[in-house]
């Protein structure tokens, strides 16, 4: 995990270095995109894969305009995140069903994949939605793969339909969907031998179960950890077979599972599943914009920024910047600061959410005083907007009515202005600094008062 | 096929893919930048990862520079000699005591060939005379145990084993008992696959160890790692994981037939200084080598059209 965290501090190195611009330069991209290249290779994305995301991303950031809400080295994370979204694809957990049953899923892939255990979540997963799934055990090769299937099959209660080692896949195939029409089950799903995607007597025994059982679905199952070779791998099982569909197994590992992308650009098949442990319950649906975080290792700052753009007017945050730089900043502009911050949720889920943050250990247990919050906010709605606009004109007499309307005491408001008078001035300093400069103050890099 | 041949087909293939890349890609070539990013580029595409693909390039720019490498084939051994020069720290074969009982314990993630490692060892062993005992300690995956017997009837061996769910440790604790009074050679291990970061399990896994470490103060426990040549990064933290829990003294590289090219084990053996014992070419129960860095180096270099010879 260090290799990661190490990571994540780079990358926000290299996009410290971008603050404050207003558009993206060819530069800036470049220097960012070094530091994507070597995350997704750590991630084992294919360096093929790699090189032509780069190159995509790379014409698609150039010259962009910065968000007013975001630093452009969020911006460039930004657009990193969407390509890799778009490419990892939807969350298609459709299976299709086949209008006359039984629905036939073949499921294939390299030894040691996960392919049993798979059958059996997906047995599980059918079996929930009111389905009668018959598994059939068609590897005959490992030694006890069909004991273990049907180990699989009475833990969850499922059928298991399974002949001896003398057979043959292909007969037990078959026979299986054979069974399955006659015993009525809706959906066969075939479990198969793992063997190497350069087998070909091996392919090609796969290719004739194919024919025969003219399978729905033909679903890779593909180890989360695998390397640079998953490309090889796909590729080989979908010009011989045609796969309709991906499985990414051990996800619950600590492995970043770059192999996602590099499957899913090779082959252009939905991932449908993602296997998240050994229990046979432990199969998701795929979340394309986790795994894309996950690939890119950068903590939840991509949720932060998510809601940093969502959250934030664009032309509010501009008038406000304005202000800012002419200290006209008011109680008012606070308040309306206060409120765009709530709607990205409480402040101790946003610092937490801050890469840097899990090394930073005055940051992380830095309790954020909810009530505090609540308090101030209290103290400002109890305000006139003319007291609002000009605090100056606070005296005695209105802090106690203010005090008696919020609740709190007179003590409490003059902290509170003697707070914001401070942030004003620190602000009116910012904003000198900035203004040299063309651009935005990188908020919400800069709140007041935090 | 006699056993030199095997190991060839096995690592032919392996080469076909990176190493008669590298080969293709020196041939006739100008020294250049070019070329070190498309060397670069092979030793990553090879898994190698880039901390230690960087560091093979930097290691062979100083070469270049201080040797006053002119052509592509000078730059193709210094390669050679600089991965080569990693490998060997990995050359160490798996001794055995005569005469006392040694037990291997095999560890890893799910799904590497633990089991299919511990048949083909106990076929080796048990040909070269040795009295082998299988503890099937993999009571979690279903029928592991099942699947551990029948390697036990193929090769003929004895195996100890509980029940499914049974205590690990228990059935660990057995397969001790029963090799000391059988007077066994070979006590070999079988454990369930764990994914490195899941701490419950990794727990039991040190318990184990500790089991064996108290029963057997006196043996020689050899703790193995066995990684599937087609994991990527990954495989490092695996390796640091269980060298925390278990203490490993060696790893196993399986599936090396395939067309994965296993390099992150250069940069493990660079790091954590573990020998490779065993390469798994195959899935039969001869297919298992010893790791050897000369045929492994040399192999690096082969041109795709021997490589084409050697598979046919």
């Amino acid at each position: 995990m260090a290799v990661f965290g190490s990571l994540a501090t780079k990358l926000q190195e290299t996009f410290r270095k971008l603050r404050g611009k207003g558009k993206l330069s060819e530069s800036d991209i470049n220097e960012a995109m070094r530091e994507i290249r070597l995350a997704l290779l750590e991630a084992d994305v294919n360096f093929k894969v790699v090189k032509g995301f780069i190159s995509a991303v790379k014409e698609r950031a150039l010259g962009v305009e910065v968000l007013e809400s975001l630093t452009p080295g969020q911006q460039v994370v930004k657009i990193v995140n969407d390509e890799l979204v778009a490419l990892l694809g939807s969350t298609e957990s459709k299976i299709k069903i086949a209008p006359k049953p039984p629905t036939v899923i073949m499921l294939c892939g390299l030894q040691g994949a996960g392919k049993t255990t798979t059958v059996g979540k997906l047995g599980l997963y059918f079996k929930g939605q009111g389905r009668r799934p018959l598994l059939a055990a068609c590897d005959l090769q490992r030694p006890a793969a069909i004991k273990q299937l049907q180990v699989v099959g009475d833990s969850i209660g499922l059928p298991v339909f399974a002949k001896s080692v003398d057979s043959t896949p292909l007969a037990v195939a078959k026979e299986g969907l054979a069974q399955a029409k006659q015993n009525g089950n809706d959906i066969l799903i075939v479990d198969t031998a793992g063997r190497l995607h350069i087998d070909e007597n091996l392919m090609d025994e796969l290719r004739q179960m194919k024919a025969a059982l003219n399978p729905d679905e033909i679903l890779l199952v593909v180890d989360a950890m695998t390397g640079q070779d998953a490309v090889n791998v796909a590729q080989s099982f979908h010009e011989s077979l045609d796969i309709t569909g991906l499985i990414m197994t051990k996800l619950d590992g600590d492995a970043r599972g770059g192999a996602a992308l590099s499957v899913k650009s090779v082959t252009g098949c939905p991932i449908k599943f993602v296997g998240m442990g050994e229990k046979s319950d432990a199969l998701e649906v795929f979340y394309p914009e986790r795994m894309a975080s996950r690939i890119l290792g950068m903590g939840d700052m991509l949720t932060l920024i998510e809601k940093a753009q969502s959250a934030y007017d664009e032309k509010q945050t501009k008038a406000m910047e304005e202000r800012l730089m002419k200290a006209e900043f008011t109680l008012e502009d606070f308040y309306e600061q206060m409120q765009g911050m709530k709607k990205m949720g409480s402040m101790q889920d946003l610092i937490n959410m801050l890469p840097g943050v899990g090394v930073n250990k005055a940051l992380k247990n830095a309790t954020i005083d909810e009530t505090l919050m609540k308090k101030t906010e209290a103290i400002i709605q109890s305000m006139t907007p003319q007291e609002r606009r000009s605090n100056s004109i606070l005296n005695g007499s209105r802090k106690k009515r203010i005090a008696a309307g919020s609740g709190t005491t007179v003590q409490d408001i003059n902290k509170l202005l003697k707070q914001f008078e401070q942030t004003k001035k620190m602000m009116k300093q910012l904003g000198g600094m900035a203004k040299g400069k063309k651009g935005n103050l990188n908020l919400p890099g800069g709140f007041p008062g935090f | 096929m006699g056993l030199f041949d095997r190991l060839k087909s096995g690592l032919g293939k392996t080469r076909g893919g990176f190493y008669g890349k590298i080969g293709n890609l020196l041939t006739g070539r100008r020294i250049d930048e070019d070329l070190f990013d498309e060397l670069e580029e092979a030793l990553i595409e090879a898994d190698m990862g880039i901390a230690t693909a960087m560091a093979l390039m930097d290691a062979l720019r100083e070469r270049v520079a201080s040797e006053k490498i002119k052509n592509s084939e000078a730059l193709k051994e210094a390669l050679a000699k600089e991965i080569e020069k990693i490998l060997v720290k990995g050359e160490n074969p798996l001794t055995v005591a005569e005469g006392v009982l040694t037990v291997l314990l095999v560890t890893g993630v799910n799904g590497v060939g633990k089991t299919t490692t511990i048949g083909k060892l106990a076929a080796r062993y048990k040909n070269a005379g040795k009295k082998v005992i299988l503890c099937a300690a993999d009571t979690f995956r279903a029928a592991a145990a099942e699947q551990l017997t029948l390697w036990a009837e193929r090769t003929g061996v004895d195996i100890v084993k509980h029940g499914e769910g049974a205590d690990p440790g228990a059935v660990v604790f057995d397969g001790i008992q029963a090799a000391k009074s059988r007077k066994a050679d070979i006590l070999l291990i079988d454990t369930a696959g764990r994914l490195q970061n899941k701490s419950n399990l990794m727990a039991e896994l040190g318990k184990i160890k500790r089991i064996l470490n108290r029963e057997l103060p006196a043996t020689p426990v050899e703790a193995l790692l066995v990684l599937d040549a087609s994991t990527g990064q990954n495989a490092i933290s695996q390796a640091h994981a269980f060298a925390e829990i278990v203490d490993l003294t060696g790893i196993i590289l399986t599936k090396i037939d395939g067309t994965a090219k296993g390099g992150i084990i250069v940069g493990i053996i660079d790091e954590m200084a573990l020998p490779v014992y065993f390469i798994g070419v195959g899935e039969g129960v001869e297919d298992l080598q010893d790791f050897n860095a000369a045929s492994f180096g040399a192999a690096l270099f082969a041109t795709e059209e021997q490589n084409d010879s050697k598979e046919a």
